[in-house]
């Protein structure tokens, strides 16, 4: 059993608000002073089902990420909990690419993981149901499309035998259960359960495991394929939306005594 | 030559879903803006007059209905086949669906194979005079920012609309406008991804969180599922909804089916009282759009006092109990 999980190293999520900068020149986030970028949180929430996966049976579980060095960190990270091989796709051309030249790259990786002999076919892709940067979700099913397998959304519970895997994914009113045919990609939500903590053996054995590099070349890709020019889509301006609500503070000298000034002003303002 | 603005009308249990409503308003402004004409796409598996009927009623001026055993439920893969055909027959300029659990699942599969771009979880669309592009802003960064997209070659322009952030189409029975059926073949040996159950989660009270008009949310700082007794009360004493942050759902306070915020639910209720939670954009992207957000933290420097229009700084514990007695009163009147 083979499972291939894409992560993407993002500025963490949990920066104050307060913190939160743009280069306007760029259309760049400028990283928060002292705060490490992180694995996406849904990313890892995929590497753990992941890693459940190989838990019950057996097999290997590669990481692939599109980034540049730093991505490394998130791979080694990632093999400390258990991911068996890491893959990093490393070359500027595929900087600034849209959701479609990233699944583009990846696809091209997959492919290429399958014919070789250190990583072997893939059962099953799994990928987080959205990235905190973009918060678009459009790379799981891409790739899929890409990849010309079938694919299921939003995972809150995946369980696969004999070829197949039964997923459990939110719907608008209630849960959906989806058979699918593996080789198949799903994309996971939190619910599956929170990622593992590495542990010391883990973070020596990745420590000492290498990161495989593959550029455009390697994956037979050229650069009008990816990055900028392998977009469908042109980001033109990241702006931080202004804010002008005041909020109007109800005080008392005790906290019941401000929560009842607090009914009152509300009845007056009519909202109650 | 692309032209027009196609809107999916995505069905649910044989009714339009409430986002189509929404995709007919921002449809409409956006064919007005090109001069060119809305049209709307409906699947099923013997799709109503009714539904047909009022799509025309909130001005579609062409329905493309699509009937199919295999289109009776949603499933990714015959849907997708059957939405690409419509497109490259009506061959829009723009194609519009919503937000939804079913497109997230279905968009993007869709644009690959058309080879387009695709912008999810739009809160504003327009079209640019001098280019007569599709204008695509979002939200991204958990809510920190939002971004501008435009798809400048490919045809279709694809986005999804956030709920609730565009004003609905109001029917008028006086409109008129073509329905025809197009016929699809589906090969059901092709599914690779069956769906082989579908359960719909039971609400308390037969109020839908979507729906509430008053929503009372806990944040993880209500510390456990016992706790939020208090929250249920003062839901109760207002007739309203009870609500999470994805920091109590996570611990376990409150079923996913609660949950509001960016991965959760978007409500905009009349008045959404927000207890213990912090005001993490992630949370924000899920009620900012209430009419009167009411906020108690323990911590004056949350952020939520940034987006409440009032505000209470204390514990829960000596906040609520106050503060429902004095809505129970004041609701008696």
């Amino acid at each position: 059993m083979h499972t291939i999980v894409c992560i993407k190293q993002v500025p963490d999520p949990e920066t104050p608000s307060a913190s939160f900068r743009i280069d306007t020149a760029t259309n760049k986030v400028i990283p928060a002073q002292g705060i490490a970028p992180v694995v996406d949180p849904y990313g890892e929430n995929a590497v753990e089902a992941a890693l459940q996966v190989k838990d019950k049976l057996g097999g290997t579980v590669t990481a692939i990420s599109m980034g540049d060095k730093a991505a490394r960190e998130a791979l080694k990270h990632v093999m400390s909990m258990g991911v068996d091989e890491g893959i990093l796709l490393d070359d500027p051309a595929f900087q600034d690419g849209d959701s479609y030249a990233t699944a583009r790259t990846l696809a091209a990786a997959i492919q290429k993981t399958a014919d070789d002999p250190k990583f072997g076919p893939f059962d099953l892709v799994l990928c987080g149901r959205q990235s905190s940067d973009t918060d678009m979700g459009q790379v799981g099913p891409g790739l899929a499309e890409l990849l010309g397998i079938p694919s299921t959304t939003i995972a809150l519970k995946i369980e696969v035998s004999d070829g197949t895997a039964r997923v459990e994914r939110i719907a608008e009113d209630g849960r959906d259960v989806i058979d699918l045919t593996l080789p198949g990609l799903v994309t996971i939500s939190n619910e599956v359960g929170s990622p593992r903590y590495p542990t010391l053996r883990g973070i020596m054995a990745a420590a000492k495991k290498e990161v495989t590099t593959w550029g455009a070349a390697d994956l037979g890709l050229s650069p009008s394929d990816v990055g900028r020019n392998g977009s469908r889509q042109r980001l033109r301006r990241l702006f931080i939306p202004v804010r002008d609500s005041k909020c109007e503070m109800i005080e008392a000298d005790t906290i019941p005594e401000a929560a009842v000034k607090l009914a009152l002003r509300l009845r007056e303002a009519k909202i109650i | 030559m692309p032209a027009g603005v196609l809107i999916y009308a995505e069905q649910r249990d044989g009714r339009s879903a409430p986002i189509v409503a929404e995709l007919l308003g921002i449809g409409r402004t956006l064919a007005n803006a090109l001069g060119e004409p809305l049209v709307a796409m409906v699947f099923g598996n013997g799709v109503s007059n009714e539904i047909k009927q009022d799509l025309v009623a909130r001005g579609v001026v062409r329905v493309v209905a699509v009937d199919h055993p295999l289109l009776e439920h949603y499933q990714v893969e015959p849907y997708v086949d059957a939405l690409e055909r419509v497109v490259r027959q009506v061959d829009p300029a723009i194609v519009l669906l919503g937000q939804t659990f079913q497109c997230r699942d279905l968009a993007p599969r869709l644009a690959f194979r058309l080879g387009t771009g695709l912008c999810m979880d739009c809160v504003e669309l327009s079209i640019e005079p001098q280019t007569r592009l599709l204008v695509e802003i979002k939200p991204v960064f958990g809510g920190n920012a939002r971004a501008e997209f435009v798809c400048e070659e490919p045809r279709p322009q694809m986005a999804t609309i956030r709920a609730k952030a565009f004003e609905a189409a109001v029917p008028d029975a006086g409109r008129s406008g073509s329905i025809e059926s197009l016929t699809v073949d589906l090969d059901p040996s092709k599914v690779r991804a069956r769906v082989i159950e579908h359960t719909v989660a039971t609400t308390t009270g037969g109020l839908k969180l979507e729906d509430a008009r008053i929503v009372v949310s806990g944040g993880r700082g209500m510390g456990s599922e016992e706790n939020f007794q208090p929250v249920e009360a003062l839901a109760s004493v207002f007739g309203g909804a009870v609500a999470a942050s994805r920091g109590a759902v996570d611990a376990g306070y409150q079923p996913t089916e609660r949950q509001v915020g960016l991965s959760g639910k978007v409500v905009t209720p009349d008045l959404y009282v927000a207890i213990a939670i912090s005001g993490a954009s992630q949370h924000m992207a899920g009620c900012t759009g209430s009419k009167c957000i009411v906020a108690l933290n323990r911590d004056a420097d949350a952020a939520i006092f940034k987006f409440a229009q009032f505000g209470v700084v204390g514990t829960w514990q000596q906040f609520l109990p106050a503060f429902t007695e004095k809505v129970r009163e004041l609701l008696k009147d």
